[in-house]
């Protein structure tokens, strides 16, 4: 006899979606206490290019506050890289290790194994952008002046929406693209750094370079951002913080929205073409 | 829908188109045709073939990863393709040689993490994977990461995965894959034990090894090139052959030979040779015993040796071949060629 406990009860529904959301992000979770060489790849090393900028305001006698804005943008730049090349390409990667199938054969909702990656990764790349912030602003002697918290809670939350959303999006993108997406992905790197205004304020980027920089979530969160915890963040933003909020909102139900579809059609596409499991079709 | 059939397949087929090196060649590869099967609740099915017969092929299919390109299937009295959600949570799968899970997550973890997937209490999740642990002896391994499990253990583990949801159809495909003979009789014993503990569990286990498929399947269906050639209990397949005489008779020779002078005498309808430490066994399919006698007297002339002589019982090897010609290992390897 095998003596097994029985399950007399298997969750569904909204109770199941919770259930996977947290199962898909432990490994995340895990892995932050678990590999700690985190701590030199996505701190250490985002705070060279950190670093670089900072001398090149000090040694040309910026405002104070550009190298706050650097710090910030430094510190937001794990996010855009989380995106990048975790949460894009991760059912790419659960495909390769032989997960997908497993995934998709149970009865768990895709969307919410899709959301219980970017729940791990955003909660992971949060406390790296934590210790960015907080080495940075040791180091630099950065000054704060926030404006309303709850705004800057606001603000921020709706950019991780926004920005994982997207993530979701083209998850899915990869997974029907494979290998081709990947150069989609290292194209995108580099261009989103410049226009987005990492390093130094949107503004002074010519106006619709910025307005097309804004289909990426982390352009207006940062703006508004910056907006609402430097002195001098308002005389230096690219929209108002409000407006910039809405279109926030907005990206954040469209990308979600489109996630949704996107990985409802790849999913069915896949089952129908046997991308699934294999790769050669 | 019949009530006791926990899988149909009616008229199942499914063509690949497969990509050339240049991007407009494209090729059709049929991979099912025409398959029809009925495996009926609480049955331990096997379906046995060689690699590239079919079989994962099906396995895909039935699990909802798959859209049949002609046919239709039903899985649990759902359509796969139609009704796919209402599958899921009634089934489980596990596959030989499969690198699932997480490496930094330890095995404890990994599983716990596919039980959420299926909406398992926590506490009853633990509790299960404890007990399963025990019983393929893992114990031990409980709080190992899987990075470092050999790929018995890992393997092992899948299994764990594939029985801790409790599924009603349990598909099983190569399970044993990879793993030594101690832990793929294990494995086998297991998967008895469980199906017989209840009546409505499901069984579905591809194969190539005939032992497998003949010690633990009530039923076995032979697939060759995405079809189903005969389905039947192994005995009943065995016995279709009782007809025929059949020998393992080990020889001795000075020189090399071939078995072609004893493949022509008449009578004999097949003759294999397999050369081990330094003996040389011949497998023989004779119409009856008495083309034993004019083998020997071949054997003289060609001056080898008997070593040993035995009658032996038809197994699903010799099914394999008489209904598809030559030995499974030479269909793989013709297979292979052929990819090459």
């Amino acid at each position: 006899m095998l003596n097994l406990t029985q399950i007399n009860k298997r969750a569904s529904g909204l109770q199941l979606f919770m259930q996977t959301i947290i199962g898909r992000s432990s490994p995340r979770l895990i892995g932050l206490y678990r590999e700690k060489s985190w701590l030199i790849f996505d701190v250490f090393f985002p705070m060279l290019s950190v670093i670089g900028y900072v001398l090149i305001y000090k040694a040309i006698g910026a405002p104070a506050d550009y190298i706050g804005f650097v710090v910030v943008g430094g510190a937001m730049t794990a996010f855009w890289m989380n995106i990048l090349w975790s949460m894009s390409s991760q059912l790419y990667w659960e495909k390769e290790t032989g997960n997908l199938p497993l995934y998709i054969a149970s009865p768990a909702p895709m969307m919410a194994i899709l959301l219980g990656m970017a729940f791990g990764g955003m909660v992971a790349t949060v406390i790296r952008a934590a210790a960015v912030i907080l080495l940075g602003s040791l180091l630099f002697q950065v000054t704060y002046a926030i404006q309303s918290g709850l705004l800057l809670a606001v603000i921020f939350i709706l950019s991780m929406i926004a920005l994982y959303g997207l993530g979701m999006m083209t998850a899915s993108a990869f997974l029907l693209f494979g290998r081709e997406a990947w150069h989609l992905a290292n194209l995108a790197q580099e261009p989103v750094f410049l226009v987005s205004g990492f390093y130094f304020p949107l503004k002074f980027l010519p106006f619709w370079v910025s307005a097309a920089a804004s289909v990426i979530p982390l352009t207006l969160g940062l703006d508004a951002m910056r907006q609402l915890v430097f002195a001098s963040g308002a005389t230096l933003g690219f929209l108002s913080v409000k407006l910039e909020a809405i279109i926030l909102a907005g990206l954040s139900v469209l990308f979600i929205v489109a996630a949704k579809l996107l990985l409802s059609h790849t999913e069915k596409l896949a089952i129908r073409e046997g991308r699934i499991t294999e790769n050669r079709r | 829908m019949q009530a006791d059939n926990a899988i149909i397949t009616e008229s199942l087929g499914r063509v690949y188109t497969i990509r050339g090196a240049k991007k407009s060649e494209r090729k059709k590869l049929v991979a099912l045709d025409n398959v029809n099967l009925e495996i009926h609740n609480g049955e331990l099915f096997g379906l046995l073939g060689p690699n590239g017969a079919g079989k994962t092929t099906l396995i895909k299919i039935l699990t909802t990863l798959l859209a049949p390109t002609s046919g239709k299937a039903s899985v649990a009295g759902f359509d796969v393709y139609k009704q796919a959600e209402l599958i899921r949570n009634r089934i489980n799968m596990v596959s030989g040689g499969e690198t699932s899970g997480y490496g930094l997550l330890t095995v404890r973890e990994n599983l716990w993490m596919f039980s959420q997937f299926y909406g398992i209490e926590s506490k009853v999740a633990n509790a299960r994977i404890k007990r399963l642990l025990e019983i393929v002896d893992m114990t031990d391994r409980t709080n190992t990461k899987c990075s470092d499990l050999s790929t018995g253990l890992r393997q092992k583990m899948n299994i764990i995965r594939g029985f801790m949801t409790d599924p009603q159809i349990l598909f099983l495909d190569e399970p044993t894959l990879g793993l030594d003979v101690g832990a793929s009789r294990d494995v086998r014993k297991f998967v008895n034990t469980w199906i017989k503990e209840d009546h409505r569990r499901t069984v579905l286990l591809t194969t190539h090894y005939m032992v497998e498929a003949d010690e633990l399947c009530n039923r076995v269906a032979i697939i060759n090139k995405g079809k189903v050639l005969a389905c039947d209990t192994p005995a009943a397949l065995k016995r279709n052959l009782r007809k025929d005489a059949l020998f393992s008779i080990e020889v001795v020779s000075a020189a090399p030979f071939t078995v072609e002078p004893l493949r022509e005498i008449a009578g004999v309808i097949r003759a294999d040779q397999f050369d081990e430490d330094g003996l040389s066994r011949l497998e023989f399919v004779l119409k009856d015993e008495s083309v034993l006698s004019a083998v020997i007297d071949r054997f003289g002339v060609m001056k080898l040796k008997i070593r040993n002589l035995q009658k032996r019982e038809a197994t699903l090897e010799d099914v394999f071949v008489a209904l598809v010609g030559t030995r499974m290992e030479e269909v793989e390897h013709a297979e292979s060629d052929t990819d090459q």
